[in-house]
């Protein structure tokens, strides 16, 4: 094996970068921006902050920030089943970031669940009242024990950090032996019983996933016939999981950007090469459920639904398709991130679509269209998510040093790592 | 199930604080509430509405508020016919409001149409409840439970009329509105209280076999003032309240809905996938299989290769170095 997975926090003697450069510095104005309309949602209400009405009770804090997030948070469990179930070890070094990404996406997706909903403080109610014919009841359901199973899939990383480096200050220093015996059992049992967590991750985001697509179909008629179908948790599972590699790729790409390190080439290649198969599935079973119920005659009339569905298809899935095909597009790396955007893209637009275009209510005189407020709240959550994420990777041992031409003996696990 | 009262539910609420304290979540399995199952009883009440006898006097409106404890007004101020310029939907304000339409056959007799809750036989609210926040009871009615409801608003996006609204405005304890068949008053043994005020009859409160029965003669005896169709008798399988015109429903605000209930496309692949967990555990062994061979398989290819890197070494040092 050529490739050395030494994952390490970068900073201190691994990255000269800092926390604070002008791009972090635009995050954080955006996230406050956020946090002043966050204010105004829970002093005044929600209507003082949305465009949300008895027509449209759901807009983008739903449709982007929950079912957009659990689609974009999918590469956790995807890489998880490459890496972990079909234990293709050369995946190990993309296995952490996606998790990170996965475990910082579903926080932000309950955080954007409890913003959304009336009774805030009820949010636990689903924990003890049960509705088992709800669609909405097992997402929530599963997605409460997934985040959860993210966490502790997480905890390894945090002991890897804290194992035989706890140095507690002044007269708490007699607490430095007990807690390093209590970091080892953790990371004993961790190590033992992870598998248990890993199948688990996969069965609860492959349920969820799907289960989220089954949300709108109770809303009937008042959903456009160009998105409802009796097979949406099917397209729902499959776009998530078609978005699941091209999201390790994106993120990763831009964090070894942002650090100026060497990209994961060869492992994002091999990764990319995985795209298209799985994009084809979803297409064939997005045009095979367009024809088998005769809903493209509404691609004939012009408005917002179909330009949009036709802007979901082409841009978002037949266009990454041929670029993911294409022996030269797959062999640079510029482009096979390009296409992974135009795939990010067109699950975006999926859900946007799904959640918010193709609900039409009866009685609607206007269409929903995000108020400032709204847009504001999700981008402070992205931003948020970008800002936590550049934290955790500089504290804890996420991201790997692409090291294997150097001498990598110098740098073990154990090594003291400075602030 | 047949008791909805607010103390009951209150000690509901502070038994399950009580479970939660303790960590007991099992024992609210038994919280699980109204599972599809009709519950619905043969003599559970309904409402017929003929919207050719309402003469748009909006007194069910005064009435309906008065009985919810809302802003309810004068009564007097209920006879200004200028609110009929706008449509009007439900709110917070009031659960039921009285619409007005041209009439094609006698301009001079405009129809008006009361709209509230129909309280669907199969409703897809209760279906889609989080929490079951809202239970089909026996008698017919659908109602809303403050205490569970958390505020997803999954149930306006459900509803099929596009009935349930919320309390957009306040940040502590929004409801969801919507009529409640004056759970109440009928408990107390009282007609709802728009039936009750109605002057002219226009609603007449029964049995839902009975109010059917009633609405079919209507029709019968004068086919020239009804059209064919009782709007709620089939829509989404059924509704309690059920509706009479003489002009096509859907040209006086009513939804065209199939005659299949709502719940049903979704209810059935929800319980498909779960049916008793058995495809979700079926999957994760499927999975823990597929992850012990794939790493057995990596297992034998790392012994296969220690072997051949062993034999290619002299035959001496192969033997001290084995393991």
């Amino acid at each position: 094996m050529n490739h050395v997975f030494t994952p390490v926090p970068l900073s201190g003697i691994y990255s000269k970068k800092r926390y604070l450069t002008p791009g972090v510095i635009v995050l954080i104005l955006i996230a406050l921006n956020g946090m002043v309309f966050l204010a105004g949602r829970f002093f005044l209400g929600i209507g003082s902050v949305t465009n949300l009405t008895n027509l449209y009770p759901w807009g983008i804090w739903i449709g982007i920030d929950v079912a957009t997030g659990v689609a974009l948070a999918a590469g956790g469990f995807t890489t998880a089943a490459l890496g972990h179930i079909m234990h293709r070890e050369h995946y190990q070094v993309i296995i952490r970031p996606a998790l990170l990404t996965a475990m910082l996406g579903y926080t932000f997706v309950a955080l954007g669940v409890v913003v959304d909903i009336g009774r805030w403080y009820y949010v636990w109610h689903s924990i003890i009242y049960w509705n088992p014919n709800s669609a909405l009841f097992e997402v929530g359901t599963c997605v409460m024990i997934y985040m959860t199973v993210l966490y502790i899939e997480f905890l390894p990383i945090v002991t890897e950090r804290f194992l035989g480096r706890v140095k507690l200050p002044g007269i708490l220093h007699n607490l430095n032996r007990a807690i390093e015996f209590i970091l080892r059992i953790l990371d004993n049992t961790l190590s033992k019983t992870m598998f248990v967590f890993i199948i688990a991750g996969v069965v609860l985001s492959t349920l969820h996933q799907s289960s989220l697509g089954t949300l709108m179909i109770i809303a009937g008629e008042k959903m456009h016939p160009l998105w409802q179908t009796p097979v949406l948790p099917l397209l729902f599972f499959l776009s998530a999981v078609s978005v699941g590699f091209p999201m390790v790729i994106f993120e990763s790409y831009l964090a070894s950007r942002s650090f100026g390190l060497h990209p994961e080439t060869k492992v994002l290649l091999k990764l990319g090469n995985m795209v298209a198969p799985i994009l084809l599935l979803y297409l064939a079973f997005k045009i095979g459920d367009l024809v088998i119920r005769e809903t493209f005659v509404y691609l004939a009339i012009f408005n917002v639904q179909s330009v949009m569905f036709i802007i979901e298809v082409i841009l978002g899935t037949v266009v990454p398709l041929i670029m993911f095909l294409n022996k030269k597009v797959m062999k640079s790396l510029n482009l096979v991130f390009m296409a992974s955007c135009f795939v990010i893209f067109g699950v975006v637009i999926n859900r946007i679509n799904n959640f918010i275009i193709a609900y039409h209510p009866p009685y609607a005189t206007e269409a929903y269209y995000p108020s400032f407020g709204e847009i504001s709240v999700t981008l402070g959550f992205a931003a948020m998510l970008i800002l936590m994420y550049r934290a955790i990777v500089m504290i804890f041992p996420v991201i790997s040093l692409n090291i294997n031409h150097s001498n990598n003996h110098h740098l073990p696990h154990s090594q003291e790592v400075s602030k | 199930m047949e008791t909805n009262s607010n103390s009951h539910s209150r000690r509901h609420f502070i038994k399950n604080v009580a479970a939660l304290g303790a960590g007991v979540v099992a024992t609210s399995a038994n919280q699980a509430v109204a599972a599809p199952a009709n519950i619905l009883s043969e003599d559970r009440k309904g409402v017929l509405v003929d919207t050719t006898v309402c003469i748009g006097c909006r007194n069910c409106e005064w009435a309906c508020k008065k009985s919810h404890d809302k802003e309810s007004g004068n009564i007097e101020e209920y006879s200004d016919r200028s609110v009929f310029k706008q449509f009007r939907r439900p709110s917070a304000a009031t659960y039921t409001v009285v619409n007005e339409f041209s009439n094609p056959k006698n301009p001079a007799l405009p129809i008006n149409v009361k709209v509230q809750c129909m309280h669907c036989d199969r409703p897809a609210c209760v279906s889609a409840c989080i929490v079951g926040a809202l239970s089909k009871y026996e008698d017919g009615s659908t109602i809303w439970d403050p205490v569970k409801c958390i505020g997803c608003r999954y149930c306006m996006v459900a509803c099929s009329f596009q009935i349930p609204t919320f309390d957009y405005n306040k940040a502590i304890e929004p409801n969801i509105n919507k009529c409640d068949f004056c759970n109440e008053r009928r408990k107390a043994g009282k007609l709802p209280a728009c039936v009750d005020i109605c002057p002219v009859e226009a609603l007449v409160f029964g049995t839902r076999s009975e109010i059917i029965k009633i609405a079919r003669e209507k029709i019968q005896r004068n086919p020239e003032r009804y059209i064919n169709h009782i709007y709620g008798e089939n829509e989404v399988s059924g509704t309690s309240w059920v509706y009479l015109a003489g002009r096509n429903f859907y040209e006086l605000g009513f939804p065209k809905l199939g005659f299949k209930h709502a719940p049903g496309v979704s209810e059935a692949i929800q319980h498909g996938i779960f049916a008793y967990f058995v495809p979700p555990v079926m999957f994760y062994s499927l999975l823990g299989t597929m992850m012990w061979i794939y790493k057995r398989r990596e297992e034998f290819n790392k012994e296969a290769e220690l072997a051949e890197e062993l034999e290619l070494q002299s035959e001496p040092e192969s033997e001290v170095e084995e393991l």
